[in-house]
């Protein structure tokens, strides 16, 4: 084992470990009545920097920091001008559902997008439709980014993946269950602090090694001048696959539950303010350096055939082994953030929406708190157990989990918002219309054997899914609907 | 439709905002997409470079990000507005 690699990210998860139980604290301190709005949303009071932080760092997952650069590694420019299609939800999402989606949920004393969504439309169906898809998807994306968070251990430290697991899931389960949205909030924010310290380092260990850009660049020609094109390493990367990542890592973020969620969080106009500045800085800097990372490495450290394993390897080469280990807390930080965000996000959806729906609508405060801490540290429990033998049902799911929920929900949020004529039909044929088509699309590009050739399979279920939403919307005609007629505390 | 009369004004100023929002991310996507494919589908014998990078990546990318990040913080600064959120503040 590598002591002076592992300590520092040792150090790292106590430091997390900490700030979960000083988190619950704070909650302490708040009333029974506001408990589950502190639980599930911390008390709608984050301010601009911890708002934008944890945007990032719940989007910014495995992908961003292994997968991503890993891929760049193999495909050159190309893939790092895909990433920065990222940039764009630094900004978009919160600009467009933006103040009025910050008012409409306090209105309708929404604590998660179920409950906007059900106080929108005033459906059964509605509800059952995004709870479900909520549960399935994310806690299969969950479990997935849980996989990758005990590889990094496991390789990094060489204990077995199950201990490696263990180690993951007790340090999540912690700080989520007894700290809440606040605890994972705060915890993303200093994540998403390591992640932009650890990017800047490992770039400058990088470039000291390879010689600067300039000897890194012209080695990557004298291998293969396609790698610094915008079109990948065998010329494939065509304009269409590219720019429609655009919608999967861009513009449809919107309709992923877990950073709409964040979007009624916040305190005030001046804290979204400040996010919009911060966040778009900070996911331009990780995405543009984690990626450059990725290009330079190769011509540093020839022949990695997995992917995943770039970042860590590079680190280990590049930087003193203490350094390194700081550095490859970043990577732990994006999962770790990542799935917090999913759990305390499955954990509301059932607690919230279905138990307090259906299930049992006049709990005490003392059942609800019982059954909030209970959900989400069985949910942690159950991912983990899935998680030591994954099985295919899982992996299947996860495959879908993003672009699958950004179809469902884009258009009932945003049309929900912005569009009187919005109403439940719209909404439910929409949802259906997305996450069918998204599934059966995927399967049939998969199948075509050229990912690189045509469209990602998100782009067509987004404009699939907004066309029957305005169909069914104004065929089942309903009255428009009146955004100032619902005053605070109507609907709860 | 006498609706617009009685339109909560917090409403114009999240809509208007919202708009700036798409055209800002169109103009990301066009500066993003003209440097990248404009430059780069060039030969790679023609490529010049800037600080080391290819030269359509430093554009798209690099400057692409800069502008951004500069526009984003112009129009936060200059138009969008401070509203408050709970129905009470609004009364005061």
């Amino acid at each position: 084992m590598n002591w002076s690699v592992i300590a520092p990210l040792l150090v790292f998860l106590v430091i997390i470990f900490f700030i979960g139980i000083w988190s619950s604290r704070k909650g302490a301190q708040v009333s029974d009545d506001n408990f589950l709005k502190d639980y599930f949303l911390g008390g709608r009071e984050l301010g601009g920097f911890v708002l934008a932080m944890t945007m990032v760092a719940t989007y910014g997952s495995a992908s961003s920091f292994l997968g991503g650069p890993g891929t760049a590694y193999t495909m050159g420019f190309g893939w790092a001008l895909l990433a920065m299609s990222q940039v764009v939800t630094g900004y978009f999402v919160l600009m467009v559902l933006g103040k009025k989606f910050a008012i409409m949920a306090r209105r309708y004393d929404a604590l998660t997008l179920v409950d906007y969504l059900k106080a929108r439309y005033n459906s059964a169906p509605v509800v059952i439709l995004s709870a479900g898809a909520i549960i399935i998807f994310l806690f299969s994306a969950m479990a997935a980014q849980w996989i990758g968070g005990a590889r990094l251990v496991e390789s990094l430290t060489g204990l077995s993946y199950n201990t490696a697991l263990f180690i993951f899931a007790v340090s999540v389960l912690v700080y989520v269950t007894i700290g809440g949205f606040r605890a994972v909030a705060v915890t993303d924010a200093v994540q998403g602090a390591v992640m932009v310290v650890g990017t800047l380092v490992l770039l400058v260990g990088v470039l000291i090694a390879g010689g600067g850009v300039q000897a890194i660049i012209s080695d990557l020609i004298t291998e293969n001048p396609n790698l610094v094109t915008p079109f990948g390493a065998d010329g494939n990367l065509t304009k269409a696959y590219v720019s429609s990542f655009w919608i999967l890592v861009g513009v449809g973020v919107v309709g992923l539950p877990q950073i709409a969620v964040r979007s009624m969080s916040y305190k005030n106009s001046r804290s979204m303010h400040r996010a919009l500045i911060i966040g778009t800085v900070v996911t331009g800097i990780i995405m543009l350096n984690m990626h450059l990372i990725g290009i330079f490495a190769r011509p540093i450290l020839p022949g990695i055939d997995v992917g995943d394993k770039v970042i860590p390897l590079i680190s280990m080469e590049v930087l003193p082994a203490w350094l390194a280990g700081i550095v490859l807390a970043a990577p732990m930080a994006a999962i770790m953030s990542t799935v917090d965000s999913l759990l305390i996000l499955v954990s509301s959806t059932i607690v919230k929406d279905v138990y307090l729906n259906y299930i049992k609508p006049n709990a005490t405060i003392k059942a609800i708190k019982r059954t909030s801490f209970g959900v989400t540290a069985a949910l942690g429990v159950i991912v983990y157990l899935l998680a030591l033998n994954p099985p295919d049902l899982l992996i299947f799911l996860n495959l879908f989990a993003f672009g699958g929920l950004e179809a469902a929900f884009i258009w009932p949020i945003v049309m929900g918002l912005y569009w009187k004529r919005a109403n439940k039909y719209g909404a439910i044929a929409s949802m259906i219309a997305g996450i069918v088509s998204y599934v059966a699309i995927y399967q049939w590009t998969a199948a075509q054997g050229d990912p690189f050739g045509m469209l990602h399979p998100v782009v067509i279920p987004v404009v699939l899914s907004f066309v029957a939403f305005v169909i069914f919307s104004l065929a089942m005609k309903q009255e428009a609907y009146d955004y100032n007629l619902i005053k605070e505390g109507e609907i709860s | 439709m006498n609706e617009n009369e009685n339109t909560d004004w917090r409403f114009k100023v999240a809509n208007r905002e919202a708009l700036i929002g798409c055209g800002l991310a169109l103009i990301n996507f066009i500066w993003w997409f003209g440097f990248a494919y404009g430059m780069g589908s060039k030969p790679v014998e023609e490529y010049s470079y800037i600080f080391g990078l290819p030269d359509w990546f430093f554009y798209s990318c690099v400057v692409g990000f800069l502008l951004i990040t500069a526009l984003v913080i112009f129009v936060v600064t200059f138009f969008f507005k401070d509203v408050p959120f709970d129905e009470e503040e609004e009364l005061r």
